[in-house]
Order: structure tokens, then C-alpha cells, then sequence
């Protein structure tokens, strides 16, 4: 850099001027440069070339600077002038909102709110999308060497490649007495929970190996779900639903809720969704411990269920093949769509609530748009796949039978091969991805494996969001903070960010009472009085001119703006047949047919 | 085979002593934190509650006075100082801080009708109801030394209000007519009158300080140019001002109390129309003041209670009253904006908050960003139905809340016969006139 900075001030002409002193910094390559120049012809103008070349260079750049050079006084000048460039994906990464259109002839104080909030916003994502550089951590990866697939390489490869402690995240627990087992992973991805079909379950702070609780309930298990932290999970046994803390004491039984067989907690909205084998979905505020909504979906029983992380929808897999989205405050379906030709065997939506994934009987895995409830990819799976699970950075894992299969980019590019694959001892019959870690769960029929899956989770944590590393501490104080601020069920909807929109139908309504009430439109613009100037200014005509001049201002903004876009369109449309002209200007084999 | 698996090193994210603050690594992306509308509502909402809770702005009463307490003034110089002109001719000073009496003079025969204190604080000036303007030293008189003026100025009638100039030794005295006096002389230097009888306020104005306006019992406001022999110019309106106040920031603008229940607030350069119309008293408004920032005033009315209002907004944001106090006369917004000085009929001053919920004292800093945090929330969703009704809902004394429901129900009654007289006439003949046109009588320059 100093070597630049240098540069810049003394824009070394090579023959005219005195060369500047010679610096520890610099290197010696240039008097070695000089020497060539001198001794020999034939390389001399293959030199000169990029010297010229650099010599231009330093010249703009003199250029450029010039300006600032006289504010500074020790001459010196900013290399990097200007606040530093941000990369436009990275913005868009941030942005919230467009730019707010601004309506022509406004108010002033409302032009200025306006271009104030714009200004903050913008000065927001700048912040964020600046921050982004500095984040600590990179994702992972795994990448084969030329002719070798990385579905070959096995788990025992990859734990011998990485560090003892990411190697000591691939492990077994074999316990075949009460499996299958299903699982579920705490936010912050530190915890384990483990549910065996015939009663046992498990905590496990499965980084450090720490067993937490362990207890038999002697009852079946359908389910298992840890709840907003730690410190309590709850359980769907044979017939009613249990909460236990993290020392396995039974803490309630809710005999509101039976026969459950899968579960979801909406962690922002201290709600725990579950659907039963009466095909009841029922929503439990954990925090109050009321039953907020109760809906009979008339569909059967209900074992596939996920939640969709952006909108808190519930997304459930019926028999009949289709796949209904539900919040608590509707009493039906909010969508129904038909994914597959036999029932629905599994469904997942990944983070950001783009994509959803099904599999189904008919053995085949679709990824669907649900922004625009549109199928994006279908694939044929040879066994179709019974468990599905997302990761943070999307990656989805299938399970068929006891092979486990990792694919990359499902919903973006059509993949042929899975990204990674294992076989467990037996069926799988739970599966989930740990957030924070590049680790998959699978619990199976002869107990649970943690898998190393490269690049599948987020590097970069939020601190005040899900820490992997806080203290007690700062648990409790996240606790408070999340219940102060517990999104109320009523608002769950298709899109979160309703709220933030205009509510223009309520805002016409009020307008339309006002005006009854009023006897005439307070809003209504008024008619143009044209001001009395004098000095002769006002004589009749001139009055009259004034007065076209504003006449008719909306109408004609209007018209305006109509006749752009029909320019726009036209445009278009040339460019279209500019370009099937010139398609069509290559003579194909069957033009000699033509007349 | 080129493998990295995600490894974090706890001593990166732990914090490395008991002494140390917590590392909280951030990650902003938008997908970390989802429900971001929902959230922020959520937290807005908490805090318009927690506003309401925290709404206690009744701080002390100073009670000392033997009469109702007529007049107030604001030291210029200094923020604990506070004179107070009761109906029995007492004057007290004031330490708001101490919340006590320092001084007490007898300084009128009948009413203090006005009182203000010199641009400098040096001396204050007292007008009472027998006829007298006296000048009082800042000081109390030494021990043994009797209480007397410094200066006292015998008048041919009955002085009713009374105003200093912001930079000279001048001051402004109503009654029967607005006289202009130098300080060092004992005749008014300028002697208004337009065809009235009677004024009840005068103030000059804080900018252009050669302005004055006074509200005349005549229904007028009017304003004056000092160096000029003549008035300026007058808006009559439809029932009569009892006290007017000038803008201290825009000083083209002031507000006047009216005897019809509503505040008004006038540009000086166009009086044909006020600029607005400040509604919610449910009966005489006798007097007005701005605060520092000029965006707020407080009023005090008839209906024993205060108001705060926006000084564009035709609602209150804020009523005071409490079981006690009577039919407030006089009112004063304290000079660093926070609190407010309330003096009523029942003989006391009370000491209120300017904004309800503030927490007084030092806050530290992250208390401050928590509050600014907080304060913008509030103002993001302020318009949300549910965030409104809890952020504007306030308890009122029974009285006032079925006046304020009886004129409702009358000005609607208006509304409607109004609409249905232009409903089956002529069309044009019974024009639609607006709340802000429908109070001014005329203009008169």
C-alpha cells in the first residue's frame, strides 16, 4: 500500500525525472528493469509495452485524486477514495423495500418524511451488507478429487480428514432395545432429544457426550419435540401429551390433546402445532398453556407435518396425495395443492420459505415455489423417500429404507447424483439436520448415527438469536426477551410481512364514512384559484392562461405515463421480431419446400 | 479428497474471564430473523403499554397561597425560580427544586393581574387591581430591611396584563388601552386604542421583538408595531380570547385561548383563516403556553383540567387533572422543556411532567437507547387500531367525559342539519364553510 500511496504523488516519468530515494520497501527489481532497457534490443519493446501500460494507470489516477490532494496537507492522498464498494448481491441480500415512488406534486413535509425513511433504510442494509464482511466463519465443504464422487466417499473418510473434534461428531448409539427412534435438535443445535418407539427417551448434549436425562415412559412414543429452550420438551405418547424438563420430571399432562403423532413447535410464537391420528391439528401456547386454536381437517389421520420457517404456516401430507397449508386462525385449509399420485409420505420447506420439498408413495420427490404455489422440479426416486429434512443451507436429505442420501441444490438446478450417501442399520425412522453444525441425525431401528454432512450448516450464528455458546445467563435473559416479544397467534399468515403494508380497503372505507358524515370530500383537490399579481399580470387573459396551464395536470399525467408504456411495449415488441428475423434469416432444410 | 467440516473454536464465542462482557457474535442476514414485521409490532405494542404504565406526571403541589393563584412567571435567567401572584395581592417566589417558599411580598391591594420578570433577572415587575405597576428587586430585602418596590408607577386605570421586551427596558401593560412603557419613565411611552374598552392580554413577540398582541374584549386579537403610532391590524372572531402566546421558535405564529372551548393558532401575516383549530376542552380555555421547542403547548381551562397539545395537530395528546384542583388559570411550560407549572383556583401550584411517562433522573446509556429505541417504535406504528386505542386512551373525570360526549352529539346534530339545509336548497346557496373559517368574523387592518 505504501508503495502505491508512493506512486501516486510522484508519477515516476522514467526518463525526465529524478528517481525518488530508494526505500527498504522497495523492491530491487527496478533498477534490474533499468539495466535491461540498456543492455538489450530485442527484449527492450517487449517491455516497453506494459510500462507504457503502467504509466497510463498512474496518470488517471493523478487524475482523479487531484482534487483532494490540496485538502490534505502532507500531500499524501487517499488511494481508496469514497466509502468502500458493496458487491450489488450482497445488498440485495438486505433489502426490505423498494424505493418509495414518489407521486408527483405532493406535500413538502411529506416529500421529506419520505425521502428521510428512504435514506435510513438505505443507510441500514448499507450497515448490514458491510457487516457481512467481517462474519467469522466459512460454510463448509467436500470436494472430490478429479473422477471421484463424492456420494463414494464413506463417513469413516471424511471423520479420518477433518479435526478430532468435528471427527468426534460422527458417532453411533446403538440401541436396539427400544428403537426406532425419532429426534429433534435444539435451536441452538447444542442439544439432543431422542425418542424410542417403545418408551425410552434421551438428552443428550451431544457435543461433549453429556448425557442430560434418560427415562422409560412405558408407553409408546410417537413423537418427540423440544420446546423454546433446553429445559423442557414435550412427548406425543399412546394417548395424550406429555411435557417433561431436562431432568425427566413430568411436568404436565394434556389430556386436550390425544392420539398425537407428529408435532412442531413455531419458536417465535411459543406455539406447539400437533396433529393427531383423529385428524385434529391443535396449537398449544406453551407459554400460557392454552389451547389456542383446535381444527378438524376432515382428512384422516395425519402423520406428515412441517412448518414452514418464515410464515409459521403448518404444511400437512395427506393420503389422497395433496398437501394443505394451515394457520390457527382459519378453520380450513389455506391452500390445498395436489403434489403427488399416491399419499404423501414426507414434506419439507426449507429457511427462507421458498421451496417446499415432498416425497410421496408414487416414489417421486418434487420441490415446489410456494410464493407462487408452482412445481419446480420433479425427481424419481428408485424407493421412494420416507423422511426428508432441509438443511439451513439446503441441502436435503432423503432417506429410503436404511440408505441415507444427501442432495445439493434440489430446488435450483436438476441433480442427478446425491451429494453424499450412508447406509445406517436399519430403517430410518426419524432424521433432522443440526442447525449451526454440518451434522445430520438419523435415528433408526438399531438406535442413532450422527452424520458429518459438509456445508450443511449456518456458519454464522446470531447472538441474540440462537447462541450455541451462552451462558445460563444469557439464556434467561433470551427467554424474557422472547416472551415479551411472542408474535400473537392471530397474526400468522401467508405473507409476515402483512402487517407492514397500507391497509388501503380499511383506509377507503374510513374516507367514504368521513364524506357521509361530512356532506362533502375533506381530500377532494380544490379548484385552482389563480393568485392576483399585479403590475397588469392579472388581466383577463393572462388569468386564463394560468388557469390551462393546470388544467387537467392529473389527466395528463396520466395520459403521460400511458403513452410510455405503450413506447415500452412497442419497443419491445420490435426487439422480439429484430430478433426472430434474424432466427429466421437461417435458411433450415425445409425452406426450399416454400413458395 | 478436500473436506472442511464447520469447527468453531469455543474460545472465539466465550467469553474469556468472569469480569469480561458476553461476546454476542451478530449475523444480520434477513433469514436468521424471520417475523420481523410481527416482532416489531409486538414490540411496539409493549412499549405504548408500558408508556401508559410508566404515566405518572403529577410531581408536586406548592401550596402557600391564601387565595387562588392568578398569575404566573418563569425567572428568565434561572430554571428553579418561579413567581406565583395570587388573588389576595401575594406574591411568592418560588424553588422548584426544593418544591418550598422562599419569599413571600405583599405587594398588591386586590389582584396580581400580571407579572414578568426583566430580560436580564435582575428585577421583576408586578401590575395588580389598584392601578399600580411595581418593579421588585431579584433579592429578598436583608434581614431588618423593609419589603418595598424599587419602583412603583400610578396608573388611571386598572392594569389586567403586562409583558416585558426580550432585549430593552421596556415593557407593555393592558387595560383599558395597551400602553408601552420605558422603564426609566413614569408615562407610557405609546398609548394603543381601537374602538375597545377592555384588554386582557398582551404579549410581545420573542423574534420580531417590536411586536406585541393583545386580546381585546371586543372578541379581537390585535396586533401592534411599538415603533409604529398606530395598530397593525385585528382578526375579530366569534367569542372573545382571554390570553394569546407567541411561538418561541416560529414566531409568525401564536396561539390563542378562546372563551368557545377551542385553542387557535393563527399566522400573523394571514388572519383571514388559523392556520388550526385545537379541540378537546369542554370549556373556557383560560390560558395558553408554548414550550421551548415551540412544537408543543399546554392550556389550561375552565373544566379544571390541563391539555397538551401538538402545536399542528387539532387534538390533544395528553389531559392532566387530578380530584383536586379547580378551574386552572394560569399555566407555564418550564424553560428546559420538561416540566410543567399549573396554577389553579384552589390556592395551589402544581408541578407536573411535560411528558407523562419520562423517567427523571440520569439514564444510563443503554437505559436512553433502550427509550429512543422504544420512542421510534411507537412513532413506526402509530397508527395500527390497537397500538391507537392504547396509546390514546386516558381516564377523564366523569363530567368531562359526558361533556365531551354531549358535544359530540351536538356538533354532530349541527353537522347534520347543516347537511341537510344544503341537501334541499339551491345548490351553491348554502356553501360548505370549514371549522377554521367558521370563527373568524372579520379582519381589520
Amino acid at each position: 500500500m505504501a508503495s502505491t500511496g508512493e506512486a501516486v504523488v510522484n508519477p515516476a516519468h522514467v526518463g525526465n525525472k529524478k528517481k525518488p530515494p530508494a526505500r527498504y520497501w522497495d523492491e530491487p527489481k527496478e533498477e534490474g528493469k533499468d539495466d535491461n532497457k540498456v543492455g538489450k534490443d530485442g527484449k527492450q519493446t517487449g517491455e516497453t509495452l506494459p510500462q507504457k501500460h503502467v504509466e497510463k494507470t498512474k496518470k488517471r489516477k493523478k487524475d482523479e485524486v487531484q482534487g483532494d490532494e490540496k485538502n490534505v496537507i502532507s500531500g499524501k492522498s487517499d488511494p481508496f477514495p469514497g466509502s468502500a464498494h458493496i458487491p450489488k448481491d450482497r445488498m440485495q441480500k438486505f433489502k426490505r423495500r423498494d424505493k418509495i415512488k414518489k407521486p408527483p406534486r405532493q406535500h413538502y413535509k411529506l416529500k421529506e418524511m419520505m425521502a428521510r425513511s428512504d435514506e435510513a433504510s438505505e443507510m441500514a442494509e448499507k450497515q448490514a451488507a458491510r457487516l457481512d464482511l467481517l462474519l467469522p466463519e466459512d460454510a463448509g465443504f467436500l470436494e472430490g478429487d478429479e473422477d471421484e464422487d463424492t456420494c463414494t466417499i464413506s463417513q469413516e473418510d471424511i471423520s479420518d480428514a477433518v479435526d478430532i473434534t468435528s471427527a468426534s461428531k460422527y458417532f453411533n448409539l446403538k440401541l436396539s432395545q427400544f428403537g426406532p427412534y425419532r429426534l429433534d435438535y435444539s435451536r441452538t443445535g447444542r442439544h439432543l432429544l431422542l425418542g424410542g418407539r417403545r418408551g425410552h427417551i434421551a438428552c443428550i448434549d451431544w457435543q461433549s457426550k453429556q448425557l442430560k436425562c434418560e427415562i422409560n415412559v412405558m408407553e409408546s412414543i410417537n413423537d418427540v419435540k423440544w420446546l423454546h429452550s433446553e429445559a423442557m420438551y414435550a412427548v406425543a405418547q399412546k394417548k395424550w401429551l406429555y411435557i417433561y424438563d431436562s431432568n425427566g420430571i413430568e411436568l404436565h399432562c394434556i389430556r386436550k390433546f390425544n392420539d398425537v403423532l407428529r408435532m412442531q413447535f413455531l419458536p417465535y410464537h411459543f406455539l406447539l402445532a400437533t396433529v393427531s391420528a383423529t385428524s385434529f391439528l391443535q396449537y398449544l401456547d406453551v407459554s400460557v398453556g392454552k389451547e389456542v386454536a383446535a381444527i378438524c381437517t376432515k382428512t384422516g389421520r395425519l402423520d406428515v407435518m412441517c412448518q414452514n420457517p418464515q410464515n409459521a404456516i403448518i404444511h400437512l401430507g395427506h393420503s389422497n396425495g395433496t398437501v394443505s397449508l394451515w394457520s390457527p386462525n382459519q378453520k380450513d385449509a389455506l391452500v390445498k395443492m395436489l403434489c403427488h399420485q399416491g399419499a404423501v409420505r414426507s414434506v419439507a420447506v426449507d429457511k427462507t420459505g421458498t421451496y417446499m420439498v415432498t416425497s410421496g408413495m408414487d416414489k417421486k420427490l418434487k420441490v415446489y415455489d410456494i410464493r407462487a404455489f408452482k412445481p419446480l422440479k420433479s425427481y424419481f426416486l428408485p424407493a421412494g423417500a420416507s423422511c426428508l429434512s432441509l438443511s439451513q443451507r439446503g441441502l436435503l436429505s432423503a432417506a429410503t429404507g436404511d440408505i441415507v442420501q444427501v442432495y445439493r441444490d434440489v430446488c435450483s438446478t436438476p441433480v442427478t447424483k446425491p451429494y453424499m450417501a450412508h447406509r445406517v442399520q436399519r430403517t430410518v425412522w426419524g432424521m433432522h439436520f443440526c442447525p449451526f453444525e454440518d451434522v445430520l441425525g438419523v435415528g433408526h431401528g438399531e438406535g442413532f448415527t450422527s452424520m458429518l454432512i459438509p456445508g450443511a450448516g449456518e456458519p454464522n450464528f446470531d447472538g441474540l438469536d440462537a447462541n450455541p455458546y451462552r451462558s445460563a445467563k444469557q439464556r434467561q435473559e433470551w427467554e424474557v426477551k422472547a416472551l415479551l416479544e411472542k408474535v400473537q397467534p392471530e397474526l400468522i399468515s401467508l405473507d409476515p410481512s402483512e402487517l407492514g403494508h397500507l391497509d388501503q380497503a380499511t383506509f377507503q372505507q374510513r374516507h367514504q364514512d368521513r364524506v357521509q358524515a361530512l356532506g362533502f370530500d375533506p381530500l377532494a383537490t380544490q379548484k385552482f384559484v389563480p393568485r392576483y399579481k399585479k403590475k397588469g399580470r392579472s388581466s383577463a387573459g393572462s388569468i386564463e392562461r394560468r388557469k390551462r396551464q393546470v388544467a387537467n395536470e392529473d389527466l395528463r399525467e396520466e395520459i403521460q405515463q400511458s403513452a410510455e408504456d405503450k413506447m415500452k411495449i412497442e419497443k419491445e415488441r420490435k426487439e422480439r421480431e429484430k430478433k426472430d428475423t434474424l432466427l429466421s434469416s437461417k435458411r433450415s432444410a425445409l425452406d426450399r419446400f416454400k413458395k | 479428497m478436500k473436506v472442511k467440516v464447520l469447527s468453531r473454536n469455543p474460545d472465539d464465542y466465550v467469553r474469556e474471564t468472569k469480569l469480561d462482557i458476553q461476546r454476542v457474535p451478530r449475523n444480520y442476514d434477513p433469514s436468521l430473523h424471520p417475523f420481523e414485521v410481527s416482532r416489531e409490532y409486538t414490540r411496539a405494542l409493549n412499549a405504548t403499554k408500558l408508556e401508559r404504565v410508566f404515566a405518572k406526571p403529577f410531581l408536586a403541589s406548592l401550596d402557600g397561597h391564601r387565595d387562588g393563584v392568578n398569575c404566573m412567571a418563569k425567572h428568565t435567567t434561572n430554571l428553579s425560580t418561579l413567581f406565583s401572584g395570587s388573588c389576595d395581592g401575594e406574591v411568592k417566589v418560588w424553588n422548584l427544586t426544593k418544591h418550598e417558599c422562599v419569599r413571600t411580598l405583599q405587594a398588591h391591594e386586590g389582584f396580581v393581574r400580571g407579572m414578568v420578570v426583566r430580560h436580564c433577572g435582575t428585577s421583576f415587575f408586578t401590575v395588580g387591581d389598584d392601578k399600580t405597576i411595581k418593579q421588585w428587586k431579584m433579592e429578598a430585602p436583608a434581614y431588618g430591611e423593609e419589603e418595598e418596590p424599587l419602583n412603583t408607577i400610578l396608573g388611571k386605570t386598572v392594569f389586567t396584563g403586562l409583558d416585558h421586551h426580550r432585549k430593552e427596558g421596556v415593557f407593555a401593560t393592558c387595560g383599558q388601552q395597551v400602553d408601552v412603557w420605558d422603564e426609566q419613565r413614569s408615562s407610557p411611552i405609546r398609548s394603543f386604542t381601537w374602538g375597545v374598552d377592555s384588554f386582557s392580554a398582551v404579549r410581545f413577540n420573542p423574534v420580531e421583538t417590536e411586536l406585541l398582541a393583545s386580546c381585546a374584549s371586543d372578541r379581537s386579537i390585535v396586533l401592534y408595531d411599538m415603533r409604529e403610532p398606530a395598530p397593525l391590524k385585528k382578526v375579530i372572531m366569534t367569542m372573545r380570547s382571554n390570553t394569546v402566546c407567541w411561538n418561541p421558535m416560529e414566531a409568525y405564529y401564536f396561539t390563542c385561548s378562546n372563551e368557545d372551548y377551542n385553542l387557535y393558532t393563527y399566522d400573523m401575516r394571514y388572519l383571514d383563516r388559523p392556520i388550526t383549530v385545537h379541540m378537546d376542552h369542554v370549556s373556557a380555555v383560560l390560558d395558553v403556553d408554548y414550550s421551548p421547542t415551540g412544537k408543543e403547548f399546554v392550556s389550561a381551562s375552565f373544566d379544571k383540567t390541563i391539555r397538551i397539545f401538538p402545536k399542528d395537530g387539532g387534538h390533544s395528546r395528553e389531559v392532566y387533572h387530578t380530584k383536586r384542583m379547580q378551574h386552572v388559570i394560569c399555566i407555564k411550560w418550564s424553560a428546559d422543556n420538561k416540566y410543567i407549572l399549573s396554577g389553579s383556583d384552589e390556592m395551589n401550584i402544581r408541578l407536573w411532567k411535560a411528558n407523562a411517562a419520562e423517567k427523571l433522573g440520569v439514564l444510563a446509556p443503554r437505559e436512553r437507547q433502550a427509550t429512543n429505541y422504544n420512542q421510534k417504535l411507537k412513532e413506526k406504528y402509530q397508527h395500527h387500531p390497537q397500538i391507537r386505542r392504547i396509546a390514546h386512551h386516558r381516564h377523564l373525570p366523569r363530567n368531562i367525559y359526558h361533556q365531551t360526549k354531549e358535544q359530540r352529539v351536538m356538533k354532530e346534530a349541527r353537522r347534520r342539519k347543516e347537511r341537510n339545509v344544503r341537501k334541499h336548497s339551491k345548490p351553491g346557496t348554502v356553501p360548505v364553510v370549514s371549522e377554521k373559517e367558521k370563527h373568524v368574523v372579520t379582519v381589520v387592518k
